[in-house]
Formats: structure tokens, sequence, C-alpha cells
């Protein structure tokens, strides 16, 4: 215990210096928000593998690391590095530094009317109003240090508000950059998205580094949707082998409302990506949609908490992993089905290949079901390239190697085929496809993850 | 040969000339299928003593990939389904990787759609079928059609036929047996394996191998299968056990 205080203790001083500057200080309800948050983290500290969520993720490499809270981070990199690499066909960017915005490298060309895309910070300052209503309501602080971490450094991200019955086509593409500078560095990008009811969005998320250096991004998301809405959420994850990832997504649904989340988790050291889905309105569905693909030692943690507390909802998921090297995968699917949701329909299903001895999964289902009245299944794969299918393809013609990927690209195609918007569809592919390419050696080889990575190199 | 512990053919010797159709039957379990899997080149079949020569070159120096680049193809008894990767992809990729290996250009989707179309209609497979997944939800016949309809795309030299009879109605054997027929050519020799006769009735074989306990019992002209029909497999056990080793 003390050991564990000793770790939190480089956090106490720059807590002190950030609620004195931060953006909103002077608004009582968020200082609160943040004091409670702080407090809440130092009582709980760090999660160990002795809590049963976090049993097959160590996060001792956080916890005794000492981070930097990130400085601004504009004039650490050149547009050019961000632009390159990023999403087309959007309804707007916007790119975080660090955490922080940077309008210089931001777009906001023909920004669709009824929607409404600015930095946190700044919609804290100019119009606090429109989200006391929201921001840190829905969020669980209590089970969750990092979420409280977060809500405790909270000053900005995106704020993004559909009006009631705006129909968005084009996705919303929000890029989170990180960058080391020598030093290890934290941040906390926090993102709100309200979408008023009968409005239709999606959104995306992307994370990736620039330079080498150790960078902790620890954001949370608070995704409200109103009655009738139409949501899609994408979380992109290609950071550097040398990045801790946390991410929450914490969705509340409506009425009839109509929620998807996809996650891609291809980059990062340690990365641990949380779905928090609560059906809170009667015929909501939700869709949770992942695929990851890790190499090397990269430690990839999908958990997903989707609670039904309504009747009549309907919810599906589908975890996709391939694993290479000595990469351990995780996938934690907790469903719970409160008393008064009768009628539950949830589905869910994780399915895993392995390509090397060393590589690893663990998966877990977990459902609690309070109500009577439900359709509840679950299962699980684990396997290897099936031999047949890649004697076949040999069969015709086609090399082993090109075979073995043709057959890797089909798995994670399951997932990419969910993803409605043609436009995250055309962005994710090739990412997919490179990260791919790299991991579809004959059996007994290594792949070049041995190789560490180099500046500027994108996963 | 051997697969694991077990030794399943003891011995063929079988020469098969280009414009050849040559047809091996035998009852389950005499290694038919065994033999067109070596043919392919399946690597967990151990080849423990002679020789395959295929056009003058050394086949089991060769992987399944090579085997197919040079002219190899074997129609499956039981195809397998692949999620995910569509008919028409699949196919194209095959034809290029086999004409990249013969210095021919690649075709790109415009220019092989033609053909493919063509010769899905030879099989009387529905265009729609092909940007479904491969063999995905195909019944047994539309399985066997698919490989003949690859068989068509990929023009080998020497195509092997395992049981493509099995499971088909009349019908459904009319089609693949006309797809087939299309195909005989002075340049391209077949390898037609098969428990029935009933096939034999529609790809008239130029010559007939009995395969019993792993070894050729007995050949002859299309006549034999004829024989076989009457008088049935146990016959030519009979044969095999007294004829001499190959």
């Amino acid at each position: 215990m003390i050991a564990e205080t000793q770790q939190l203790a480089n956090y106490l001083p720059a807590f002190s210096s950030f609620r004195n500057e931060a953006t909103g200080r002077k608004l009582p309800w968020l200082e609160r928000l943040r004091e409670n948050a702080f407090a809440r983290f130092c009582e709980k500290g760090f999660p160990t593998t002795r809590i049963e969520d976090w049993r097959f993720t160590s996060v001792s490499a956080i916890a005794h690391a000492e981070f930097e809270l990130a400085r601004d981070g504009s004039g650490l990199v050149s547009n050019t590095q961000i632009v390159q690499h990023g999403m087309k066909d959007t309804a707007c960017r916007l790119v975080f530094v660090n955490g922080r915005f940077l309008p210089e490298s931001s777009s906001f060309e023909g920004l669709p009317d009824g929607l409404v895309v600015r930095s946190l910070a700044r919609q804290i300052a100019e119009a606090p109003q429109t989200v006391e209503p929201y921001l840190g309501r829905y969020l669980n602080i209590e089970r969750d240090p990092f979420c409280a971490l977060n809500s405790a450094f909270l000053e900005d991200g995106a704020y993004i508000h559909i009006r009631r019955g705006a129909i968005i086509e084009a996705p919303v593409y929000l890029q989170f950059v990180s960058v080391g500078n020598g030093r290890a560095t934290m941040n906390h990008p926090r993102n709100l998205v309200v979408a008023e009811d009968g409005s239709q969005a999606a959104v995306v998320e992307d994370y990736f580094s620039l330079g080498d250096s150790a960078t902790l991004s620890n954001a949370a998301t608070e995704l409200v949707a109103g009655d009738s809405t139409v949501v899609s959420h994408y979380q992109v994850e290609r950071e550097s082998l040398e990045a801790f990832h946390i991410s929450t997504l914490r969705i509340q649904q409506g009425r009839s409302t109509n929620v998807a989340s996809h996650s891609l988790l291809i980059g990062g050291g340690l990365v641990r990506n949380n779905v928090h889905p609560v059906l809170a309105g009667e015929g909501g569905e939700c869709l949770i949609n992942g695929l990851f693909i890790g190499k090397g030692s990269q430690h990839l943690d999908n958990y997903m908490l989707v609670e039904h507390r309504s009747p009549h909802c309907g919810s599906r998921q589908f975890y996709n992993g391939i694993l290479d090297d000595r990469a351990h995968g995780v996938f934690h699917g907790r469903i719970i089905v409160h008393k008064e949701a009768q009628k539950t329909d949830a589905k869910q299903t994780n399915r895993n290949l392995l390509l090397s001895d060393d590589a690893q999964i663990d998966t877990k289902p977990q459902l609690e079901i309070l109500a009577d009245d439900v359709k509840c299944t679950h299962g699980a794969t684990i396997g290897q390239i099936e031999d047949e299918a890649l004697f076949y393809l040999r069969t015709r013609g086609i090399d082993e190697v090109s075979a073995r990927q043709i057959l890797l690209l089909a798995f994670a195609s399951e997932c990419t085929e969910r993803m409605k918007e043609s436009a995250v569809r055309a962005f994710v592919q090739p990412l997919i496809e490179s990260h791919v390419s790299q991991m579809a050696h004959m059996s007994g080889e290594a792949t070049s993850a041995a190789r560490p990575q180099r500046e500027g190199e994108l996963q | 040969m051997n697969v694991g512990e077990r030794e399943i053919l003891k011995g063929i010797d079988l020469t098969v000339d280009a414009g050849e159709v040559h047809s091996i039957m035998g009852p389950n379990g005499s290694g038919k299928s065994t033999l067109a899997q070596v043919l392919a080149r399946r690597e967990s079949y151990n080849v423990t003593e002679g020789q395959i020569l295929y056009e003058g070159k050394d086949l089991l120096e060769m992987k399944p990939e090579d085997a197919a680049c040079e002219g190899i193809f074997m129609a499956f008894q039981y195809p397998v389904e692949i999620p995910g990767i569509t008919n028409a992809y699949f196919l194209r990729s095959a034809l290029n990787a086999i004409r990249r290996y013969r210095g021919l250009d690649e075709m790109d989707a415009m220019d092989f759609l033609p053909l493919l179309r063509e010769k899905a209609n030879l099989l009387e497979i529905d265009e729609k079928l092909m940007n479904r997944s491969v063999n995905e939800s195909f019944s047994g016949g539309e399985k066997k059609r698919n490989e003949i309809l690859q068989m068509a795309v990929l023009e080998p030299r020497l195509a092997i036929l395992d049981e493509t009879d099995s499971g088909l109605d009349i019908d459904a054997l009319r089609v693949v047996a006309r797809g087939v027929n299309a195909m005989r050519d002075p340049d391209r020799a077949m390898i037609v394996v098969t428990h029935y006769q009933r096939l034999l009735n529609h790809i008239v074989p130029d010559r007939v191998h009995v395969l019993v306990e792993g070894r050729i019992a007995c050949s002859g002209g299309p006549d034999l299968a004829l024989q076989l029909e009457e008088k049935g497999y146990s016959s030519m056990e009979a044969v095999a056990r007294s004829a001499t080793p190959a």
C-alpha cells in the first residue's frame, strides 16, 4: 500500500498545478468533478492483476513510470506529418496533439448544418451550460481508476453536438497525436458527443504517435444518444510500440437507438480499450465490433460491459483477434441484464487466430442475468489459419505467404464488413493490409516486428 | 507412400500421356483420393519410395503452388468453404499467380469478368455466386461445378478430378461432364477418380485402372469399367491379392 502511494506521489504536484491553471477552474461543478475524481484515483491507485477486471493485464509499467503531464504540442510536429496519414471524406477534422486542440492543423470547411464541433476546452470556457448536464454524468470513475484519472485531468478533447433530427452523412474525424519529446508524457483527452433525438452521425477517433518516447494516452468519451438516434463510433489505435493506451467509451442509449461501436487495435505496446454501453431506453440496439491484431510483444486488452437496463433491447458483440510472435490478446466480455430488461436479446462472439506458439489469448465471457425472459448467447473460438483453406489456395497457384495473407485479411474482413461508413472502411483497410502483410510469414519465421519502431514511422 | 504411420499406396505404376483421359476406380479405402492428393502435393502425405515425373520434372520436389503453376489442377472431393474472400477475387488471384509464373501480364478485374462469365455460363453457375465467399453455403452440386469452373479458368495441363461425381444428381452430372469434355485437348491430360461407373458414361476414358488396397489390380479400356459395374469390386479384390506387386 505504501509503495502504491509513493507511485501516486508523482501525480499530486501535477494535479495541483493543473487545477490552478485549467480551463473552467472557476466553475464549481467542474472543480468538484476534478477533485472528486482525483481523490478517487488516489484512494484506489492503479489496478493490480488481483482485481478481476484487470486479471489479464498488468499496468505496473504505467504505475512505475513517471509520466509528465504533456505540454501543449504545437511546434512539436509539422502539419504534413499529421495530414499525410489521415482519413478522407470527412465532415471536419480536429487535431489534438498530446490531448490539446491544435486549431492550425484542424479543418472545419463545409461543416454541415446541425453539427457543432469544437474543442471541449473552448466549449467549457464559452458555453459551460451546454456541457454541464452531460460531462461526468456517465463515466464510471468509481470502478475504473483510469477513468478517474482522466476526469481529474479533464480539460480538452472534442465537443460534438448533433442537433435534433440532423442527419450528418460524413464522419466527424478526430486525430489524437501523441508526441514524446525525450520524456515520458501522459495526456488525457476527453470527448463529449451529444446526439439529440432523431439525429444520425458517425465519429472517428484516430490515435497515432510521432517520435519514439513513451507516452500514455488515457482517453475517455461519453456518448449520449437521444431517442431514435443512429450513431456510429470508431476507435482506431495505431500508436507506436512504446505507447500505452487506455481508452473508455461510455455510451448512454435512449429509446429506439441504434449505436455501433467499432474498434481497431493495431498499435500501442500496452492497450486497454473499454466499451461500456448502457441500454437505458426501450428498444435500443447496440453493436460492438472489435478487431485486434497483435505482434511482437504487444498486449491488447478488449474489455466490454454491456448493460441492459430496459426491455426489448438487443446487443451484438463481435471481437476478432489475430495474434503473432509473443503478443497477448485479451477479451473480457461482460453482459449485465438487469431485472427490468425483459425480452433482452444479447449475442457475443470472440474469434481468435494464433499464428505462433508464443501468441496468447485470454477470452472470458461473463454473463450476469437478473431478468427471467431473455435470450443471451456467447461463444469463443481459438484456432490457427485453417490448413484446408491454405492448401486449397496453394493448389490454385497462390504461394504460401500470399495465401496466409489472404486468409488473415478474410478473417479481418468479418469486422470491416460491419463498418457501415465507406469512408471509414477505405481508411482502415490499408492500415489492416499493411499490418497483416508483415505477419503473413511462413510458420516458424519471426516477423519484422522485432525491429524497433523508428521515429515518424506510423503503424 | 504413407500418411503418419499408415501405409496407403503400396505400389503404383502409371503413365498418362497428353491428350489422354485415365480413370482410377476402386472400392472405398483403396487409396484413390490419396493418390489424387499426392499428385496435388499435400505435404502431410509422405512418398516413401518411387518417383513422379510430370512433363519430365520431379513432381515430388514441388510445393503445391509450384505444381499448380506448372499446370496441375485438382478438383477436390470436398471443397472447403472460405468465408471473407469472394469466388471472383480468389479465382482472379489464382489465375494471376499462374500467369505471373508463366511470364504473362496479370488480368485486372475488368478483363477478368467476361472470362469468368463465359465459363460460369458453361457450367450453369449463377453469376451472383461469384460474389459470394468461396463455396460459402454452396450446395454439393454447386461446389463440384465451382471446381470445374476453376479448372476451366486456370486451363491446367493435368487435371485430376477427385470423385467429382459423388453427391451429384443426373442433371448436375451432365453439366459437369459437359464442362470437363469441353476441356479435352491434345495438350491436356486428365485423371478421373471415381467410385461409380456412371460418370464414365459421360466422360469416356481412354484407359481405366482399378485400385485395390493401394495397388493397381488391373488396367484396361473403357469396357473394364462396365465389367466392374456388373461384377463388383470384390471380383477385382481376388485378382489384386494374387497379382504380383508392382
